[in-house]
């Protein structure tokens, strides 16, 4: 852990940079930053990868949502230092050879997104929850979605997009596992 | 094949379920620079000195600019909405010699990146002689007060009123008169992406080009030209991906101006992206408005009269609309009811605050709750069914068009019709046996109703700031591919897919083979912009009528080659089939002969390009009844809605997958007010809800499944038959979860309750019955 004292600025000509090396959706990213160079800075500005998104800077509102080892994480309160070596997953590395995830695909018919913003993180925490429960209820959806908020589509939308999205990645296990 | 009407899946999607659309702060331009704003720490204070040389210092940075800098060089922020009389006051881009709100910019610097652009702007001393806030609206008007514009005599930025008929008759010949104090709370607009600007001046032009997150790119590009002082010919405004507006970016902000004057001043790149606390201080506030009614009846529930007192907290000053946001309210204060006589009284109040403006729904939900609420009363008081009341005082469809005492004409309606429906989808009568052996058991249930009306599709040019048309461009391609330019800027609405649609059905050709642009000054026809619900009713009539002209060109020119006559040209399935003849041509093949041009009838011009702008004739009123139950956790306070059901009436539909996203949408805004949003400053001025810790945004676990419906009643106000959809769920669904709480609540004698309705309110009513 870095000493809160890096975050404040520095004086002319003391910015000091750490190296970190960070895998995003397979692909290695080598950079020397700032210690107090937020992990969103880091996905957006360093690796160019956009779709990962701000919208409250304090770990409110879940836009910026990716997976980190695994796990669904709020990008926007971690510093780039503290993703070294891990392995990312951001929404751009979603769909797989041109084919959109479950999760994109039911969130696109099911109408569960208006203006986008929300939608990229939403979806990256559709994904834990998914993952970790594969047949969730409705309350069990609302609850999974607390942290992330929408201000376009009442939610409503993006509970049957997750339900559908349930029953789509269940149907692909069950071929997979008849196989 | 035929689009309009079916739930087509949106084209806008791929782009971004897969994170690759842009919006503006995914914008990076080489050689790009950040802004950071200095903004004020107090409410009402004088600036005795800034201080930027430790800014300076601190490498990296570019620029620094100042309020003395700024007025010299760029014009103030533009205010388009205007009431006759009243005071006017000038806001530069940054503070000049005082500050009248916390947030308010006061200083800007530019930086390489914008970590280090923050740093320099926390570098700026600024020293203040702070002044006695301004914060209650009541006490701003009163003589005596503090006065914030020190020009002025006093805080009253305007007075406005009407009354149609003879009110004081009408309270004098009334059975009953009810009377209440509603408070309609400030209200932040939260959409997802902040706001956000880019400009810089492009080679070889010295074209000066700004990147914005608004809802009004063509307006923005004009006001922007002026302030600058850049012929207008060669600015240009782009509105990539937009996160979202609910009106907020219904604007002209200081830091778009900021931006425009950076890149000009330093000949580089400028990107300015706003912080959600900056958002919650400094983007437009909506609503605000405290309403003194009083309704006149007869003892069976027929309305004879009302008056409404309004003082509507302007903030402290104006931004685009704000002075003419609370007068829609006046506007539409009748309802969806024949009140024969109305009296409407308005004050606005300066104070140390942010401006308000248009907040999804603007006016309007404060109207609709101030006569949903009164007319609740009067039912309580009468001890009549909430419904009862609502349809004795409905007018019939044939009473349409209806002149109202608020002083618009209603297009079309049947509300009874949609109170019916909706009653009837919620088993009201199985809801109220529930609620009385609910009631018997000692529990809070309630059930609340809202048969709103709603002013959408903004709408007449002589009733609107700044013209209220709208532009449609249809471009055919040689190749047959059709190009519409909206001057609409759809912001998650999804008019890509709606439009396409329209074209796509009245050329008889694939939904694909239609490709709708927006946004970009530079390659769309003026426009006005998307605000209002008036994308769909105003912005896709202008193109069905462009297309209606390419059309008939294209009919006479099939007619010419087949040997038939252009009416009796029918496009179907890619072709423009000679009903009479028996013969037929492809779309394509029409259009090739527009380009080629060697065998057109006498005296037609090649090419296939047409552009139109719609004045509509009036606006259009959609309407609708929502019914929402509550119960009430007795231990906690906390209301939970068990039931919501929306039957709504906004015309024809061109798509009920974005229509029923837009009143889900809507719903849950309005829900919020009604249970947890609400901006709060202290008596200092300093802004409580300045985060979104703070400030309660509706989660998705709030809320049940929504039930929708609807009825149509198409408009005659276009050709389209629609109405607009974007804020009725807003504006029909608060005042229906507060008449349920106060339904719920009745058996105690609760007769109103003010938002948000949050559990410890409730908690302390029951507290207080137990404790007697
Ligand atoms: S931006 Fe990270 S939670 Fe809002
Ligand atoms: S779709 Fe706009 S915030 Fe969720």
């Amino acid at each position: 852990m870095l000493p809160v004292s890096l975050q404040t600025s520095f004086p002319k000509g003391m910015l000091m940079t750490q190296r970190v090396r960070i895998t995003i959706n397979g692909k290695l990213f080598e950079s020397d930053v700032e210690p107090r160079l937020l992990l969103t800075d880091f996905i957006r500005g360093v690796a160019g990868l956009t779709g990962t998104h701000v919208g409250c800077e304090t770990s409110i509102c879940g836009a910026c949502t990716i997976l980190a080892n695994g796990l669904a994480v709020k990008s926007c309160t971690m510093f780039a230092v503290q993703a070294d070596g891990s392995d990312l997953v951001t929404i751009e590395g979603m769909a797989k050879d041109g084919q959109l995830h479950p999760l994109q695909q039911s969130f696109w018919e099911e109408h569960g997104l208006q203006c986008g913003y929300c939608t990229t993180g939403m979806i990256m925490c559709a994904h834990q929850l998914l993952a970790r429960n594969a047949t969730p209820t409705e309350a069990e959806i609302r609850d999974g979605l607390t942290g992330n908020l929408c201000r376009c589509t009442g939610y409503q939308n993006i509970v049957k997009a997750v339900q559908s999205a349930s029953g789509k990645m269940r149907q692909t296990q069950n071929v997979a596992a008849g196989d | 094949m035929k689009y309009v009407g079916q739930a087509i899946k949106r084209k806008e999607d791929p782009r971004l379920v897969s994170g690759s659309s842009s919006f503006v702060d995914d914008l990076a331009l080489p050689g790009m620079l950040h802004t950071a704003v200095a903004r004020s720490i107090h409410a009402h204070a004088r600036i005795k000195r800034i201080d930027i040389s430790q800014a300076w210092k601190l490498a990296g940075v570019t620029a620094v600019v100042t309020g003395e800098e700024i007025a010299g060089k760029c014009g103030p922020i533009p205010v388009a909405g205007e009431i006759h009389g009243m005071k006017k006051p000038v806001m530069h881009l940054l503070a000049v010699g005082k500050v009248i709100y916390v947030g308010q910019p006061v200083a800007a610097v530019v930086a390489s990146d914008k970590y280090i652009a923050r740093d320099a702007a926390d570098l700026i001393e600024i020293e203040y002689e702070p002044l006695p806030a301004v914060t209650n609206p009541e006490k701003a008007i009163e003589p005596g007060s503090p006065v914030i514009h020190e020009q002025f005599s006093d805080n009253i930025a305007y007075t406005f009123g009407f009354e149609t008929g003879n009110t004081e008759e009408a309270f004098k010949n009334a059975d009953v008169v009810v009377k209440e104090r509603f408070v309609n709370q400030r209200l932040a607009p939260v959409s997802m992406e902040t706001r956000g600007a880019v400009a810089t001046v492009q080679a070889p032009d010295r074209e000066l080009v700004i990147w914005s997150s608004t809802q009004i790119p063509h307006l923005l590009k004009t006001q922007l030209a002026v302030m600058v002082g850049v012929p207008e010919h060669r600015t240009r405004v782009i509105t990539p991906e937009v996160g979202g507006g609910f009106g907020s970016k219904l604007n002209v902000y200081a830091e778009e101006g900021l931006v425009a004057y950076l890149a000009l001043k330093t000949g580089k790149p400028v990107k300015w992206i706003e912080g959600r606390r900056e958002n919650l201080a400094c983007t437009i506030h909506g609503r605000d408005q405290i309403n003194d009614v009083e309704l006149a009846l007869k003892k069976d529930g027929t309305i004879l009269g009302m008056r409404a007192k309004v003082v509507a907290d302007i903030g402290g000053y104006y931004q685009l609309l704000t002075a003419i946001i609370p007068q829609l309210t006046g506007l539409l204060a009748p309802g969806a009811y024949r009140v024969p006589t109305f009296k409407f009284d308005l004050v606005g109040a300066f104070t140390n605050k942010m401006a308000t403006d248009a907040y999804r729904g603007a006016g309007r939900p404060e109207a609709t709750y101030l006569i949903e609420r009164i007319v609740d009363c009067a039912a309580q008081k009468l001890k009549m069914d909430p419904a009862e009341i609502r349809r004795k005082n409905f007018p019939q469809p044939s009473e349409f068009p209806f002149a109202t005492s608020g002083g618009v004409v209603y297009d079309s309606a049947n509300y009874e019709k949609a109170l019916d429906k909706a009653l009837q989808l919620a088993d009201y009568a199985g809801l109220r046996k529930k609620q009385a052996e609910m009631r018997a058991q000692g529990k809070y249930m309630g059930i609340g109703l809202s048969s709103y009306v709603e002013i959408c599709a903004m709408g007449p040019s002589v009733a609107m700031p700044a013209g209220g048309w709208e532009s449609g461009s249809v471009r055919i391609e040689p190749t047959g591919k059709v190009t519409v330019l909206t001057g609409a800027s759809p912001h998650g609405q999804g008019q890509e897919t709606s439009f396409s649609q329209i074209v796509a059905d009245e050329f008889g050709i694939g939904i694909d083979d239609v490709f709708v642009q927006h946004g970009d000054t530079a390659r769309i026809p003026y426009g006005i912009g998307t605000f209002g619900s008036r994308a769909t009713a105003v912005g896709g009539t202008a193109i069905y009528m462009a297309v209606q002209d390419l059309k008939a060109k294209l009919a006479g020119i099939a007619a010419h080659i087949l040997q038939s006559s252009p009416d009796k040209i029918v496009f179907e399935d890619g072709k423009l089939i000679a009903g009479d003849a028996d013969k037929s041509m492809t779309f394509g093949a029409a259009v090739t002969q527009a380009y080629i041009a060697r065998n057109l009838p006498p005296g037609m011009e090649p090419g296939l390009d047409r552009t139109r702008f719609f004045e509509p004739s009036n606006f259009t009123f959609p309407f609708g009844t929502h019914v929402c139950v509550v119960e009430i956790d007795e231990e906690t306070g906390e209301p939970k809605i068990t039931k919501y059901v929306a039957v709504d009436d906004c015309g024809n539909v061109i798509n009920p997958l974005l229509a029923e996203g837009q009143i889900h949408g809507g719903i849950v805004q309005g829900v919020a007010q009604a249970l947890y949003e609400e901006v709060v400053y202290d008596e200092n001025g300093q802004l409580l809800t300045g985060s979104l810790m703070d400030y309660a945004l509706p989660r998705a676990h709030d809320l049940p499944m929504l039930e929708l419906d609807r009825t149509v009643t198409p408009s005659p106000v276009n050709p389209m038959g629609v109405k607009g959809v974007g804020e009725a769920g807003t504006i029909g669904s608060t005042p229906a979860v507060v008449n349920a709480i106060v339904d719920a609540l009745s058996p105690l004698g609760v007769t109103h309750i003010d938002m948000p309705v949050r559990p410890e309110k409730i908690w302390k009513i029951l507290k207080g019955r137990k404790a007697s």
